[in-house]
Protein backbone atom coordinates (compact mmCIF):
# COMPACT_ATOMS: atom_id res chain seq x y z
CA UNK A 1 0.00 0.00 0.00
CA UNK A 2 2.72 2.47 1.06
CA UNK A 3 4.99 1.45 -1.79
CA UNK A 4 2.17 1.89 -4.27
CA UNK A 5 1.37 5.40 -3.05
CA UNK A 6 5.08 6.38 -3.15
CA UNK A 7 5.09 5.24 -6.76
CA UNK A 8 1.97 7.27 -7.57
CA UNK A 9 3.55 10.40 -6.10
CA UNK A 10 6.81 9.77 -7.97
CA UNK A 11 5.12 8.97 -11.28
CA UNK A 12 3.19 12.23 -11.08
CA UNK A 13 6.39 14.16 -10.58
CA UNK A 14 7.85 12.41 -13.65
CA UNK A 15 4.71 13.09 -15.66
CA UNK A 16 4.55 16.81 -14.91
CA UNK A 17 8.24 17.47 -14.30
CA UNK A 18 9.15 21.03 -13.49
CA UNK A 19 5.64 22.33 -14.37
CA UNK A 20 4.66 21.56 -10.80
CA UNK A 21 6.84 24.34 -9.48
CA UNK A 22 4.84 26.75 -11.61
CA UNK A 23 1.32 25.33 -11.14
CA UNK A 24 1.12 24.62 -7.46
CA UNK A 25 -2.65 24.10 -7.83
CA UNK A 26 -2.18 20.53 -9.04
CA UNK A 27 -0.34 19.41 -5.92
CA UNK A 28 -3.31 18.64 -3.60
CA UNK A 29 -4.90 16.64 -6.41
CA UNK A 30 -1.80 14.46 -6.72
CA UNK A 31 -1.73 13.87 -2.98
CA UNK A 32 -5.37 12.73 -2.92
CA UNK A 33 -5.03 10.56 -6.02
CA UNK A 34 -2.20 8.75 -4.22
CA UNK A 35 -4.32 8.41 -1.06
CA UNK A 36 -7.45 7.18 -2.82
CA UNK A 37 -5.74 4.72 -5.17
CA UNK A 38 -3.62 3.17 -2.44
CA UNK A 39 -6.56 3.16 -0.06
CA UNK A 40 -8.54 1.20 -2.62
CA UNK A 41 -5.71 -1.32 -2.80
CA UNK A 42 -6.00 -1.90 0.93
CA UNK A 43 -9.79 -2.09 0.79
CA UNK A 44 -9.62 -4.89 -1.74
CA UNK A 45 -8.11 -7.09 0.94
CA UNK A 46 -10.28 -5.85 3.79
CA UNK A 47 -12.96 -8.53 3.36
CA UNK A 48 -11.53 -10.76 0.65
CA UNK A 49 -9.33 -13.15 2.65
CA UNK A 50 -11.83 -13.27 5.50
CA UNK A 51 -14.55 -14.47 3.20
CA UNK A 52 -12.25 -17.02 1.54
CA UNK A 53 -11.01 -18.53 4.78
CA UNK A 54 -14.39 -18.55 6.52
CA UNK A 55 -13.40 -15.96 9.16
CA UNK A 56 -16.39 -13.85 8.20
CA UNK A 57 -18.84 -16.66 9.00
CA UNK A 58 -17.10 -17.03 12.35
CA UNK A 59 -17.45 -13.30 13.01
CA UNK A 60 -21.13 -13.42 12.15
CA UNK A 61 -21.61 -16.28 14.63
CA UNK A 62 -20.12 -14.12 17.41
CA UNK A 63 -22.64 -12.38 19.66
CA UNK A 64 -22.07 -8.97 18.06
CA UNK A 65 -24.30 -6.96 15.76
CA UNK A 66 -23.30 -6.70 12.06
CA UNK A 67 -23.05 -2.97 12.65
CA UNK A 68 -20.30 -3.59 15.23
CA UNK A 69 -18.40 -5.75 12.74
CA UNK A 70 -18.71 -2.87 10.30
CA UNK A 71 -17.36 -0.36 12.81
CA UNK A 72 -14.42 -2.60 13.67
CA UNK A 73 -13.54 -3.18 10.01
CA UNK A 74 -13.95 0.49 9.23
CA UNK A 75 -11.67 1.59 12.09
CA UNK A 76 -9.11 -1.00 10.97
CA UNK A 77 -9.18 0.38 7.44
CA UNK A 78 -8.97 3.91 8.79
CA UNK A 79 -5.86 3.12 10.86
CA UNK A 80 -4.03 1.37 8.04
CA UNK A 81 -4.95 4.05 5.53
CA UNK A 82 -3.81 6.76 7.95
CA UNK A 83 -0.42 5.07 8.44
CA UNK A 84 -0.04 4.85 4.66
CA UNK A 85 -1.01 8.52 4.36
CA UNK A 86 1.56 9.65 6.94
CA UNK A 87 4.37 7.97 5.00
CA UNK A 88 3.06 9.22 1.66
CA UNK A 89 2.81 12.69 3.09
CA UNK A 90 6.47 12.65 4.15
CA UNK A 91 7.56 11.60 0.66
CA UNK A 92 5.21 14.21 -0.79
CA UNK A 93 6.70 17.04 1.34
CA UNK A 94 10.22 16.13 0.26
CA UNK A 95 9.52 15.64 -3.45
CA UNK A 96 7.16 18.57 -3.94
CA UNK A 97 9.00 20.96 -1.66
CA UNK A 98 5.94 21.90 0.38
CA UNK A 99 6.06 23.92 3.55
CA UNK A 100 3.37 22.31 5.69
CA UNK A 101 4.52 22.91 9.29
CA UNK A 102 2.36 26.00 9.95
CA UNK A 103 -0.77 24.25 8.58
CA UNK A 104 -0.30 20.87 10.19
CA UNK A 105 -3.41 20.98 12.41
CA UNK A 106 -6.05 22.04 9.83
CA UNK A 107 -4.42 19.76 7.27
CA UNK A 108 -4.63 16.73 9.57
CA UNK A 109 -8.28 17.54 10.23
CA UNK A 110 -9.10 17.61 6.50
CA UNK A 111 -7.13 14.43 5.83
CA UNK A 112 -8.79 12.69 8.77
CA UNK A 113 -12.33 13.65 7.69
CA UNK A 114 -11.66 12.74 4.07
CA UNK A 115 -10.09 9.41 4.97
CA UNK A 116 -12.96 8.66 7.34
CA UNK A 117 -15.53 9.22 4.59
CA UNK A 118 -13.53 7.14 2.15
CA UNK A 119 -13.13 4.32 4.71
CA UNK A 120 -16.86 4.25 5.52
CA UNK A 121 -17.92 4.03 1.87
CA UNK A 122 -15.03 1.68 1.09
CA UNK A 123 -15.86 -0.75 3.90
CA UNK A 124 -19.51 -1.00 2.86
CA UNK A 125 -18.55 -1.74 -0.74
CA UNK A 126 -15.64 -3.98 0.18
CA UNK A 127 -18.11 -6.18 2.08
CA UNK A 128 -20.23 -6.28 -1.07
CA UNK A 129 -17.50 -6.77 -3.65
CA UNK A 130 -15.81 -9.60 -1.69
CA UNK A 131 -18.95 -11.68 -2.33
CA UNK A 132 -18.77 -11.19 -6.10
CA UNK A 133 -16.82 -12.77 -8.92
CA UNK A 134 -15.02 -9.61 -10.08
CA UNK A 135 -13.78 -8.19 -6.76
CA UNK A 136 -11.18 -5.55 -7.70
CA UNK A 137 -13.00 -4.15 -10.68
CA UNK A 138 -16.40 -3.92 -9.04
CA UNK A 139 -14.96 -2.28 -5.91
CA UNK A 140 -13.48 0.63 -7.83
CA UNK A 141 -16.61 1.00 -9.95
CA UNK A 142 -18.74 1.24 -6.80
CA UNK A 143 -16.42 3.40 -4.69
CA UNK A 144 -15.36 6.12 -7.14
CA UNK A 145 -18.75 7.60 -8.14
CA UNK A 146 -19.97 7.57 -4.55
CA UNK A 147 -16.83 9.18 -3.12
CA UNK A 148 -16.91 12.13 -5.56
CA UNK A 149 -18.05 14.62 -2.86
CA UNK A 150 -15.26 13.47 -0.52
CA UNK A 151 -12.62 13.76 -3.23
CA UNK A 152 -13.74 17.22 -4.36
CA UNK A 153 -14.05 18.57 -0.82
CA UNK A 154 -10.75 17.09 0.37
CA UNK A 155 -8.76 18.27 -2.65
CA UNK A 156 -10.22 21.78 -2.47
CA UNK A 157 -9.75 22.07 1.29
CA UNK A 158 -6.17 20.76 1.10
CA UNK A 159 -5.43 23.22 -1.70
CA UNK A 160 -6.81 26.18 0.23
CA UNK A 161 -4.86 25.25 3.35
CA UNK A 162 -1.60 24.78 1.45
CA UNK A 163 -2.08 28.21 -0.14
CA UNK A 164 -2.09 29.56 3.40
CA UNK A 165 -5.72 30.72 3.48
CA UNK A 166 -7.49 31.05 6.82
CA UNK A 167 -9.62 28.29 8.27
CA UNK A 168 -12.82 30.26 7.47
CA UNK A 169 -12.40 29.74 3.71
CA UNK A 170 -12.13 25.99 4.25
CA UNK A 171 -15.19 25.92 6.47
CA UNK A 172 -17.72 25.18 3.67
CA UNK A 173 -15.69 22.20 2.47
CA UNK A 174 -15.30 20.87 6.01
CA UNK A 175 -19.08 21.01 6.38
CA UNK A 176 -19.49 18.82 3.28
CA UNK A 177 -16.94 16.34 4.61
CA UNK A 178 -18.65 16.13 8.01
CA UNK A 179 -22.08 15.79 6.37
CA UNK A 180 -20.79 13.01 4.11
CA UNK A 181 -19.22 11.12 7.02
CA UNK A 182 -22.36 11.37 9.12
CA UNK A 183 -24.80 10.45 6.36
CA UNK A 184 -22.82 7.39 5.34
CA UNK A 185 -22.23 6.23 8.92
CA UNK A 186 -25.98 6.37 9.40
CA UNK A 187 -26.60 4.50 6.14
CA UNK A 188 -24.05 1.84 7.11
CA UNK A 189 -25.78 1.49 10.47
CA UNK A 190 -29.15 1.00 8.78
CA UNK A 191 -28.12 -1.30 5.93
CA UNK A 192 -25.04 -3.28 6.96
CA UNK A 193 -27.03 -6.19 8.42
CA UNK A 194 -28.61 -6.69 4.98
CA UNK A 195 -25.19 -6.95 3.35
CA UNK A 196 -24.04 -9.55 5.86
CA UNK A 197 -27.19 -11.64 5.43
CA UNK A 198 -26.35 -15.04 3.93
CA UNK B 1 -59.81 -10.29 -25.11
CA UNK B 2 -59.87 -9.50 -21.42
CA UNK B 3 -60.70 -5.95 -20.27
CA UNK B 4 -57.17 -5.70 -18.85
CA UNK B 5 -55.69 -6.33 -22.27
CA UNK B 6 -58.00 -3.82 -23.93
CA UNK B 7 -57.00 -1.16 -21.39
CA UNK B 8 -53.38 -1.97 -22.11
CA UNK B 9 -53.80 -1.56 -25.86
CA UNK B 10 -55.69 1.70 -25.43
CA UNK B 11 -52.95 2.98 -23.13
CA UNK B 12 -50.24 2.02 -25.62
CA UNK B 13 -52.07 3.70 -28.49
CA UNK B 14 -52.59 6.81 -26.39
CA UNK B 15 -48.86 6.95 -25.54
CA UNK B 16 -48.01 6.58 -29.23
CA UNK B 17 -50.39 9.40 -30.26
CA UNK B 18 -49.05 11.64 -27.49
CA UNK B 19 -45.46 11.07 -28.62
CA UNK B 20 -46.44 11.97 -32.20
CA UNK B 21 -48.26 15.06 -30.97
CA UNK B 22 -45.21 16.03 -28.92
CA UNK B 23 -43.00 15.73 -32.01
CA UNK B 24 -45.46 17.83 -34.04
CA UNK B 25 -45.55 20.47 -31.32
CA UNK B 26 -41.77 20.61 -31.08
CA UNK B 27 -41.19 21.11 -34.79
CA UNK B 28 -44.29 22.97 -36.01
CA UNK B 29 -46.11 24.58 -33.11
CA UNK B 30 -43.30 25.91 -30.93
CA UNK B 31 -41.72 29.14 -32.30
CA UNK B 32 -38.02 29.32 -33.16
CA UNK B 33 -36.13 30.96 -30.33
CA UNK B 34 -34.67 34.39 -31.18
CA UNK B 35 -31.04 34.16 -30.06
CA UNK B 36 -30.37 30.43 -29.97
CA UNK B 37 -32.28 29.47 -33.12
CA UNK B 38 -33.33 25.95 -34.03
CA UNK B 39 -30.98 24.26 -31.56
CA UNK B 40 -33.17 25.48 -28.72
CA UNK B 41 -35.77 22.86 -29.74
CA UNK B 42 -33.61 20.16 -28.17
CA UNK B 43 -34.73 21.66 -24.87
CA UNK B 44 -38.15 19.97 -25.26
CA UNK B 45 -36.46 16.57 -25.23
CA UNK B 46 -33.69 17.42 -22.79
CA UNK B 47 -35.77 18.74 -19.90
CA UNK B 48 -38.47 16.01 -19.80
CA UNK B 49 -35.77 13.33 -20.22
CA UNK B 50 -33.88 14.79 -17.24
CA UNK B 51 -37.07 14.81 -15.21
CA UNK B 52 -37.86 11.18 -16.13
CA UNK B 53 -34.30 10.09 -15.32
CA UNK B 54 -34.53 11.60 -11.83
CA UNK B 55 -38.03 10.16 -11.37
CA UNK B 56 -36.83 6.70 -12.41
CA UNK B 57 -33.87 6.83 -10.02
CA UNK B 58 -36.14 8.03 -7.26
CA UNK B 59 -38.44 5.03 -7.90
CA UNK B 60 -35.38 2.76 -7.67
CA UNK B 61 -34.48 4.42 -4.36
CA UNK B 62 -37.99 4.06 -2.91
CA UNK B 63 -38.37 0.48 -4.15
CA UNK B 64 -34.96 -0.39 -2.66
CA UNK B 65 -36.06 0.85 0.77
CA UNK B 66 -39.34 -1.04 0.49
CA UNK B 67 -37.45 -4.18 -0.50
CA UNK B 68 -35.18 -4.01 2.56
CA UNK B 69 -38.20 -3.45 4.80
CA UNK B 70 -40.55 -6.03 3.29
CA UNK B 71 -38.15 -8.47 1.56
CA UNK B 72 -40.65 -8.88 -1.26
CA UNK B 73 -39.04 -9.63 -4.65
CA UNK B 74 -41.67 -7.49 -6.36
CA UNK B 75 -39.88 -4.36 -5.09
CA UNK B 76 -36.52 -5.60 -6.28
CA UNK B 77 -38.03 -6.09 -9.72
CA UNK B 78 -39.40 -2.54 -9.80
CA UNK B 79 -36.05 -1.13 -8.62
CA UNK B 80 -34.15 -2.95 -11.37
CA UNK B 81 -36.52 -2.05 -14.20
CA UNK B 82 -36.74 1.59 -13.14
CA UNK B 83 -32.94 1.89 -12.90
CA UNK B 84 -32.51 0.51 -16.42
CA UNK B 85 -35.00 2.98 -17.91
CA UNK B 86 -33.44 5.76 -15.84
CA UNK B 87 -30.06 5.06 -17.44
CA UNK B 88 -31.59 5.33 -20.92
CA UNK B 89 -33.12 8.72 -20.17
CA UNK B 90 -29.98 9.85 -18.37
CA UNK B 91 -27.99 8.95 -21.50
CA UNK B 92 -30.44 10.99 -23.60
CA UNK B 93 -29.87 13.96 -21.27
CA UNK B 94 -26.09 13.60 -21.47
CA UNK B 95 -26.16 13.37 -25.27
CA UNK B 96 -28.65 16.18 -25.99
CA UNK B 97 -27.00 18.52 -23.47
CA UNK B 98 -23.64 18.88 -25.26
CA UNK B 99 -25.38 19.17 -28.67
CA UNK B 100 -27.18 22.22 -27.32
CA UNK B 101 -24.23 23.52 -25.33
CA UNK B 102 -21.71 23.63 -28.21
CA UNK B 103 -23.39 26.43 -30.23
CA UNK B 104 -24.76 28.25 -27.15
CA UNK B 105 -21.93 28.05 -24.59
CA UNK B 106 -19.26 27.37 -27.23
CA UNK B 107 -18.08 24.25 -25.34
CA UNK B 108 -19.42 20.70 -25.31
CA UNK B 109 -19.01 20.23 -21.62
CA UNK B 110 -18.46 22.27 -18.49
CA UNK B 111 -18.09 21.16 -14.86
CA UNK B 112 -21.35 22.72 -13.79
CA UNK B 113 -23.18 21.17 -10.77
CA UNK B 114 -26.14 19.91 -12.79
CA UNK B 115 -24.04 18.45 -15.60
CA UNK B 116 -21.58 16.84 -13.25
CA UNK B 117 -24.27 15.47 -10.95
CA UNK B 118 -26.08 13.93 -13.92
CA UNK B 119 -22.84 12.36 -15.14
CA UNK B 120 -22.11 10.94 -11.67
CA UNK B 121 -25.71 9.67 -11.50
CA UNK B 122 -25.15 7.86 -14.77
CA UNK B 123 -21.98 6.24 -13.41
CA UNK B 124 -23.74 5.25 -10.18
CA UNK B 125 -26.60 3.47 -11.91
CA UNK B 126 -24.37 1.77 -14.46
CA UNK B 127 -22.43 0.51 -11.43
CA UNK B 128 -25.77 -0.61 -9.98
CA UNK B 129 -26.44 -2.77 -13.03
CA UNK B 130 -22.86 -4.09 -13.09
CA UNK B 131 -23.13 -5.04 -9.42
CA UNK B 132 -26.28 -7.01 -10.20
CA UNK B 133 -24.38 -8.78 -12.95
CA UNK B 134 -21.60 -10.14 -10.72
CA UNK B 135 -23.43 -10.97 -7.47
CA UNK B 136 -24.82 -14.45 -6.80
CA UNK B 137 -28.61 -14.92 -6.84
CA UNK B 138 -28.98 -15.16 -3.06
CA UNK B 139 -27.37 -11.76 -2.41
CA UNK B 140 -28.35 -9.87 -5.56
CA UNK B 141 -31.52 -8.21 -4.28
CA UNK B 142 -30.01 -7.20 -0.91
CA UNK B 143 -26.80 -5.75 -2.34
CA UNK B 144 -28.48 -3.83 -5.11
CA UNK B 145 -31.09 -2.44 -2.71
CA UNK B 146 -28.34 -1.13 -0.41
CA UNK B 147 -26.49 0.35 -3.37
CA UNK B 148 -29.72 1.83 -4.75
CA UNK B 149 -30.21 3.69 -1.46
CA UNK B 150 -26.58 4.81 -1.08
CA UNK B 151 -26.42 5.96 -4.69
CA UNK B 152 -29.46 8.17 -4.40
CA UNK B 153 -28.58 9.66 -1.00
CA UNK B 154 -25.20 10.58 -2.47
CA UNK B 155 -26.78 12.81 -5.14
CA UNK B 156 -27.50 15.93 -3.02
CA UNK B 157 -24.03 15.69 -1.44
CA UNK B 158 -22.42 15.57 -4.88
CA UNK B 159 -24.58 18.45 -6.02
CA UNK B 160 -23.65 20.70 -3.09
CA UNK B 161 -19.99 19.81 -3.35
CA UNK B 162 -19.93 20.84 -6.99
CA UNK B 163 -22.15 23.89 -6.45
CA UNK B 164 -19.38 25.52 -4.47
CA UNK B 165 -17.90 26.08 -7.92
CA UNK B 166 -19.52 28.47 -10.39
CA UNK B 167 -22.73 27.53 -12.21
CA UNK B 168 -23.77 28.54 -15.77
CA UNK B 169 -26.64 26.14 -16.43
CA UNK B 170 -29.76 28.13 -17.42
CA UNK B 171 -32.42 28.03 -14.73
CA UNK B 172 -35.69 27.52 -16.59
CA UNK B 173 -37.97 26.42 -13.79
CA UNK B 174 -37.62 28.56 -10.68
CA UNK B 175 -39.76 28.83 -7.55
CA UNK B 176 -41.62 31.71 -9.23
CA UNK B 177 -42.71 29.69 -12.27
CA UNK B 178 -41.40 28.81 -15.69
CA UNK B 179 -39.17 31.33 -17.48
CA UNK B 180 -40.52 30.83 -21.02
CA UNK B 181 -43.34 32.13 -23.23
CA UNK B 182 -46.83 30.72 -24.10
CA UNK B 183 -46.47 28.29 -27.03
CA UNK B 184 -43.09 27.15 -25.70
CA UNK B 185 -44.64 26.43 -22.33
CA UNK B 186 -47.48 24.45 -24.00
CA UNK B 187 -45.00 22.40 -26.02
CA UNK B 188 -42.98 21.67 -22.92
CA UNK B 189 -46.11 20.59 -21.02
CA UNK B 190 -47.07 18.32 -23.90
CA UNK B 191 -43.63 16.70 -24.16
CA UNK B 192 -43.57 16.31 -20.39
CA UNK B 193 -46.85 14.37 -20.41
CA UNK B 194 -45.78 12.33 -23.43
CA UNK B 195 -42.48 11.39 -21.76
CA UNK B 196 -44.27 10.47 -18.53
CA UNK B 197 -46.60 8.18 -20.47
CA UNK B 198 -43.65 6.71 -22.34
CA UNK B 199 -41.91 6.08 -19.03
CA UNK B 200 -44.92 4.29 -17.55
CA UNK B 201 -45.28 2.26 -20.73
CA UNK B 202 -41.59 1.28 -20.73
CA UNK B 203 -41.62 0.47 -17.02
CA UNK B 204 -44.69 -1.78 -17.30
CA UNK B 205 -43.34 -3.55 -20.39
CA UNK B 206 -39.92 -4.06 -18.83
CA UNK B 207 -41.48 -5.38 -15.62
CA UNK B 208 -43.63 -7.84 -17.56
CA UNK B 209 -40.51 -9.06 -19.37
CA UNK B 210 -38.52 -9.42 -16.16
CA UNK B 211 -41.41 -11.31 -14.51
CA UNK B 212 -41.52 -13.72 -17.44
CA UNK B 213 -37.73 -14.12 -17.26
CA UNK B 214 -37.86 -14.95 -13.56
CA UNK B 215 -40.78 -17.34 -14.04
CA UNK B 216 -38.88 -19.14 -16.83
CA UNK B 217 -35.81 -19.41 -14.61
CA UNK B 218 -37.90 -20.96 -11.84
CA UNK B 219 -39.40 -23.47 -14.28
CA UNK B 220 -35.95 -24.41 -15.62
CA UNK B 221 -34.60 -24.80 -12.08
CA UNK B 222 -37.53 -27.08 -11.18
CA UNK B 223 -37.05 -29.11 -14.35
CA UNK B 224 -33.32 -29.58 -13.67
CA UNK B 225 -34.02 -30.62 -10.10
CA UNK B 226 -36.40 -33.32 -11.31
CA UNK B 227 -33.85 -34.71 -13.78
CA UNK B 228 -31.35 -35.28 -11.00
CA UNK B 229 -33.67 -37.72 -9.32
Amino acid sequence: MCLFSFLVVIIFSFAFGTDLQVYNGMVPGILWVAFIFSGLLGLNRSFGTERDKGTLSGLLLCPVAPWEIFLAKMIGTLIFTTIMEIFTFLVFIILYNQNVLPFLVPLSLVIFLGTLGFSIVGTIFSAMSSATKARDVILSILVFPISVPVIIASVKATGLILEGRSIQTVYAWLKILVAFDMVFLLLAYLTFSHIMEE
Amino acid sequence: MTPKRITKIIFELFTFVMMLLALYAIFFYAPVEKTMGLVQKIFYIHVPAAFIAFLAFFITFAASILYLVKKDNQWDLIALCSAEIGIIFCTIVLVTGPIWAKPVWNVWWTWDPRLTTTLILWFIYVAYLMLRGVVGENKKANFSAVFGIIGFVNVPLTFFAIRLWRTIHPVMITSRGINISGPMKDTLALTFSAFCLLFIFLLLTRMRLEKMKRATETVIAMFEERHHF
